[in-house]
């Protein structure tokens, strides 16, 4: 699958240059991929969910180091496993609820399960249960486990029905596959989809005669303000600019082309605005497991003014930006320190960075991201509806396997 | 976040560029000088690592993330190993992306390299031409664009030049890359390029402009803070120049600078100027420094070692710009201070201190070891007790204990330095003799002796250097005991410029030297500033760009010395009257002045030429008067369109009478009369001004009262006119 191999090279060329910028397309993007990563994989016959494990793994652990802190790019790639994984699990049990009717069948080695001998009516019917409620954490460690550390099915028992099974497993690799493409498409139209999602809920949030001050610009927090004045709220908007990229300007000027009124502060105004305000709301660049934020930098300081003044502090976050990781985990690396040209000319400070002459003394430092602890972030609000940030891990469990967790870790068992 | 809004437009809007024209590149690589000698000699320049990544690297990458489809990579000395290093990287299989070399031995020049591309006939549109060792990160789609729209309109415009604004160090006139202060005249307007010299004389710290250029433009900025880039965006039509003109070598001082002296063909050349951006090109051991400083304060984004890691192993950002690899050994003890890189498999021994260096891969570093401001490359071992200073050790270098290196020292591959030994400043090592024929000007050699021994080292590295090995170095060499090496001699007069051009920094005295010759020159040139002779205009006076906003007294102070001195000369040397005016109308654009200050200063030069004709009366003085201006009339009317530039003049001509010239306070109102009469200034204006003047204060009405009559007159005069009728 070479052509597979060059769609993979160009998305890490991509991301090693930063020309990919944005959680959404590149949750997007990474999801496409392995969409078509898992298409392009050969299914053998047994042990499929391992085989598509062990690609999505190999191409994730490339794609997440070109860009380590896109940390989109590392959730899309567990979800995907994690889907994997469910799809794998309800196969299994689907295959084993009809086993379990037709017990008497001769064929019941033709079952991957043919070495676990034992299986009683009563482990089917608790299969088929596990199936039925969503799934917890409890049972995504006892059931995963138990599918991917499946050895292979010796190859020699049974050859004298070959021929009958081998057709049934096409069918059910082919089934998975098709399965998990399905699954890996709903989540594409699920990143698509989260800016409306979040956006439905902006009424519910967003009172008469409200002002609420944002920083930067974020797309979903635009989509949010519009949707709550396409429901005729009346509200202001403050929108501090944003340093040092200054992208408040855009927002604000979109705003205000939609018919919201919305005013330009500098970010060192955000203290003094504050009193006047009754709502933050802000975009995320990742929601780690601890309820913590990874966001445009100047956030944190807008945090401790809406703490201060106990306004509430809401962060809008798409479920792709859910990371299962936690900020004091040594693979998320936190920040990305940025040109500093973006803060200021070269050519006006050249003299000063001659490290020729005595004058060599002036540095610049340009970090992108801030760090917003759990304890002042008041609600999220995701496209499954508003969460406090210690029910994160909660979300996260749902969302993703505890055995992705770290994708880079080579699968010891299960081949 | 909103900015996948931004990153979709780019994504797509790349594309699009590319699918109408293939964009091409030429990547010389080779920079036909002998600068990085002694280390060219066994390696090419842009294989030379920087930051741990050979150059050619970041130069590819730019390239490609600029929109590049296809580059041609010309090799000249040591072709062999540019090819190999290029067939064993990654870049020979890019998608959507070629990389093809070609490979010259008898090229001297770039010059002689696009010949050669020419003859081969790969080039069928515009393309970037670059040389291999640039750094950058710039975006080219602006630039191309303008290129484009520039060539639907003038097929004229070949070549379009990247510039940036970087400040000369006033004192040395260098720019921080090492170069020489460098002078372009610029049509603020168009963009075109209309003079450029980089080798001013600066000893008399004057600079001598065409009288025609000015001629040629109305407006025209002097710039001396802006750096060349060294990446141009050329037409097809450039390698048919350099065919047709056999004798261009060098791309600026032949090629750039024959184009704007030659108007024949009216070729013309426009700059591009970044901002944000990032770009410059390694021409010397210093730029090599201020580049590498550059990148670890990642100016050059995303060009920077934790992003951009090129195969080699991870590198993490830490605080205060400290770049490790992930796999080194570091003791407890040893200090590394902020901006330093360290590559893989890198051993450093007890209290060694590292500050603002940049050490390679695989090195071992002993204890009690200060290394500060070095470029150590791979595989270098130094041992206890050393003490490095700005030096650049090349790959397989061993330094024994208690070594020292002053500041400025090269050391090139493999050579060994002696315990207790201390290496000179400024002394370039190396393990081959000083080729003996060594041109004085290190710019000026196409190298004949490069290429051949360039050739030499790829027909037969190995023997060479083995060959090297072979020659017995005494126990006690050049390097102390058990060194390895020829300390090569600089060439003569070379040691005076020595340290201009390397790694160290520039030590103090040599600044403090030159600020006091610079202050000389400034007592001398205050002297003649007022007038300035004709054509030479000071760097100083015209240089009032945009930026530096002068106290605008000043400037009308200045412009107004400037139109008298061009009166004057007008005077002495008979120039017409449509040629005075094109001059003031020069200045009058580049001081940013309005027609009534033409108007004003031109009656104030010309009254103050009339007092300046000896004259013995009164009435001596006058008659002056009337000759000046029955001669120059026509110049100064030209200014007087409109009611308030007239009472302009009436306005400076009072101030006049005031302050620098009371002799023709008492001549007022004759001369006002003659002005009226000449039809000069007409009579609203006189009106307008009385009628302004009736508000003022006592004093300034001094001259209104002396007028008074001629006023009332000119009140009377078109009842007259009616009553005559």
């Amino acid at each position: 699958m070479p052509d597979v191999q060059a769609l993979v090279n160009e998305f890490v060329n991509l991301l090693k240059k930063r020309k990919i910028e944005g959680s959404q397309a590149t949750a997007k993007q990474t999801a496409e991929l392995l969409r078509s990563v898992i298409s392009h994989q050969r299914v053998p016959h047994t042990n499929q969910a391992t085989s598509l494990i062990n690609a999505v793994r190999a191409v994730g652990e490339q794609i997440i180091d070109a860009n380590p802190i896109e940390l989109s790019v590392g959730n899309i790639v567990r979800r995907v496993l994690h889907i994997i994984r469910e799809e794998d699990l309800s196969l299994v049990t689907d295959a084993m609820a009809g086993f379990g009717m037709s017990a008497t069948s001769d064929d019941e080695d033709d079952v991957d399960r043919d070495d676990q001998p034992a299986l009683s009516a009563a482990a089917v019917a608790a299969a088929a249960r596990s199936t039925l409620r969503p799934p917890s954490l409890q049972t995504l460690l006892e059931d995963v486990t138990d599918s991917a550390a499946l050895p292979p099915t010796p190859s020699s028992t049974g050859d004298s029905d070959g021929k009958s099974r081998s057709v049934e497993k096409g069918t059910r690799g082919r089934k998975l596959k098709h399965d998990v493409i399905e699954a890996v498409n709903e989540l594409i139209q699920d990143i698509t989809s989260c800016h409306e999602q979040i956006a439905e809920q902006a009424v519910e949030h967003i009172h008469q005669n409200e002002v609420i001050l944002t920083l930067g610009s974020s797309k979903t927090v635009f989509e949010f303000l519009c949707a709550a004045k396409e429901k005729k709220r009346s509200f202001k908007v403050v929108v501090a600019e944003g340093a040092p990229r200054y992208r408040g300007h855009l927002l604000a000027k979109e705003l205000a082309a939609r018919g919201l009124q919305s005013t330009v502060i500098a970010d060192s105004a955000c203290f003094a605005m504050i009193s006047r305000v009754n709502m933050v709301i802000i975009g995320a660049h990742a929601v780690m497991a601890n309820g913590g934020v990874i966001a445009p930098i100047g956030l944190h300081m807008v945090a401790l003014a809406a703490h201060r003044h106990a306004v509430p502090f809401v962060v809008l976050a798409g479920s792709h930006k859910l990371c299962p990781l936690y900020p004091h985990n040594p693979h998320v690396l936190l920040n990305e320190l940025r040109s500093p040209s973006e803060l200021l000319d070269f050519g006006e400070f050249s003299d000063l960075m001659d490290s020729a002459t005595s004058l060599g003394s002036l540095y610049v430092v340009n970090p992108a991201f801030d760090y917003v602890p759990p304890d002042l972030v008041s609600l999220f609000i995701t496209d499954t509806g508003g969460h406090n940030p210690s029910y994160m891990y909660r979300l996260i469990a749902d969302y993703y396997s505890a055995d992705d967790l770290v994708v880079k870790q080579r699968p010891t068992t299960g081949s | 976040m909103g900015a996948q809004k931004k990153s979709g437009a780019r994504v797509s809007e790349d594309p699009d560029e590319l699918v109408r024209v293939p964009l091409q590149a030429i990547l010389l690589a080779d920079s036909f000088t002998t600068k990085f000698r002694p280390i060219t000699l066994e390696r090419p320049k842009v294989l030379l690592p920087l930051v741990n990544v050979p150059m050619i690297n970041y130069t590819l990458t730019w390239l490609e993330s600029a929109g590049v489809e296809e580059v041609f990579v010309f090799c000249c000395s040591h072709s062999k190993q540019v090819i190999n290093y290029l067939e064993k990287s990654e870049w020979l299989s890019q998608p959507n992306f070629t990389v093809a070399t070609i490979e010259s031995q008898n090229s001297v020049s770039a010059g002689d390299a696009l010949r050669v591309i020419y003859e081969r006939n790969v080039i069928h549109g515009d393309f970037v031409l670059i040389s291999g060792d640039t750094v950058s990160n710039m975006s080219l789609t602006q630039a191309l664009l303008e290129h484009k729209e520039r060539r639907k309109k003038d097929n004229n415009a070949v070549m379009t030049m990247v510039i940036k604004r970087s400040k000369p160090n006033p004192a040395i006139h260098q720019s921080r890359l090492g170069t020489d202060e460098l002078f372009m005249a610029i049509d603020p307007n168009t963009k075109q390029l209309v003079y450029y010299e980089d080798r001013a004389d600066q000893s008399r710290g004057t600079l001598h402009l065409d009288k025609s250029l000015l001629v040629d433009n109305p407006s025209l900025s002097l710039h001396h803070d802006k750096q060349d880039c060294y990446i141009d965006i050329c037409s097809p039509e450039v390698l048919s120049l350099f065919t047709d003109n056999f004798d261009y070598q060098h791309l600026r001082r032949h090629f750039v600078k024959g184009l704007l002296v030659d108007d024949i063909m009216g070729y013309k050349i426009f700059v591009h100027e970044i901002h944000s951006d990032y770009a410059a090109r390694i021409d010397n051991f210093r730029s090599y420094d201020t580049v590498s400083k550059d990148i670890i304060h990642r100016w050059t984004y995303p060009l920077v070692p934790d992003v951009m890691n090129f195969g080699h192993t991870a590198t993490k950002l830490e605080r205060q710009g400290m770049y490790r690899a992930l796999e080194i050994s570091q003791s407890q003890s040893a200090v590394i201070g902020p901006f330093t890189v360290i590559g893989s498999g890198t051993k450093i021994g007890n209290n060694t201190k590292i500050s603002n260096s940049v050490i390679g891969e695989g090195c071992k570093i002993g204890s009690n070891v200060i290394i500060e401001g070095c470029y150590i490359w791979d595989n270098i071992s130094v041992e206890d007790g050393c003490k490095l200073q700005h030096a650049i050790v090349c790959d397989g270098v061993i330094i024994k204990s208690g070594a020292v290196l002053e500041p400025g020292v090269i050391l090139s591959f493999k050579v060994v330095v002696g315990p207790e030994f201390v290496v000179p400043p400024y002394s370039k090592v190396s393990l081959f003799q000083q080729p003996i024929k060594e041109d004085s000007d290190e710019e000026l050699e196409y190298a004949d002796s490069t290429s051949v021994i360039g050739s030499q080292v790829d027909k037969s590295d190995v023997e060479i250097s083995s060959k090297v090995l072979e020659t017995n170095f005494s126990p006690a060499s050049q390097l102390g005991m058990g060194g390895a090496g020829h300390v090569w001699s600089t060439c003569e007069g070379g040691h005076e410029e020595e340290w201009r051009h390397s790694v160290a920094p520039i030590p103090k005295d040599k600044i403090l030297e030159a600020i006091k010759t610079m202050e000389d020159d400034m007592e001398f040139a205050q002297d003649d500033s007022f007038l300035p002779p004709s054509g030479e205009l000071k760097p100083n006076s015209i240089d009032s760009d945009d930026d530096d906003h002068e106290d605008s007294r000043d400037d009308s102070y200045y412009f107004e010395k400037e139109v008298e001195a061009t009166f004057l000369r007008a005077v002495h040397e008979n120039i017409q009257e449509s040629h005075l005016m094109l001059e003031i109308n020069s200045l009058k654009l580049s001081y940013n002045k309005q027609t009534s200050d033409c108007a004003g200063a031109l009656f104030y030069a010309m009254m103050k030429y009339a007092l300046d004709i000896p004259h013995s009366s009164a009435d001596g003085l006058l008659q002056n008067v009337q000759v000046v201006f029955t001669k120059w009339k026509k110049a100064l009317t030209s200014y007087l369109n409109d009611k308030d530039e007239q009472i302009e003049v009436i306005l400076k001509f009072e101030e006049m009478c005031l302050e620098s010239a009371n002799e023709f306070a008492p001549l007022f109102t004759t001369i006002l009369h003659h002005l009226y009469n000449d039809d000069v200034i007409e009579e609203n204006a006189i009106l307008s001004w009385e009628d302004e003047k009736k508000d003022a204060d006592e004093a300034d009405k001094v001259f209104v009262k002396q007028a008074q009559k001629f006023i009332q007159w000119l009140k009377e005069a078109p009842e007259e006119d009616d009553d005559e009728e």
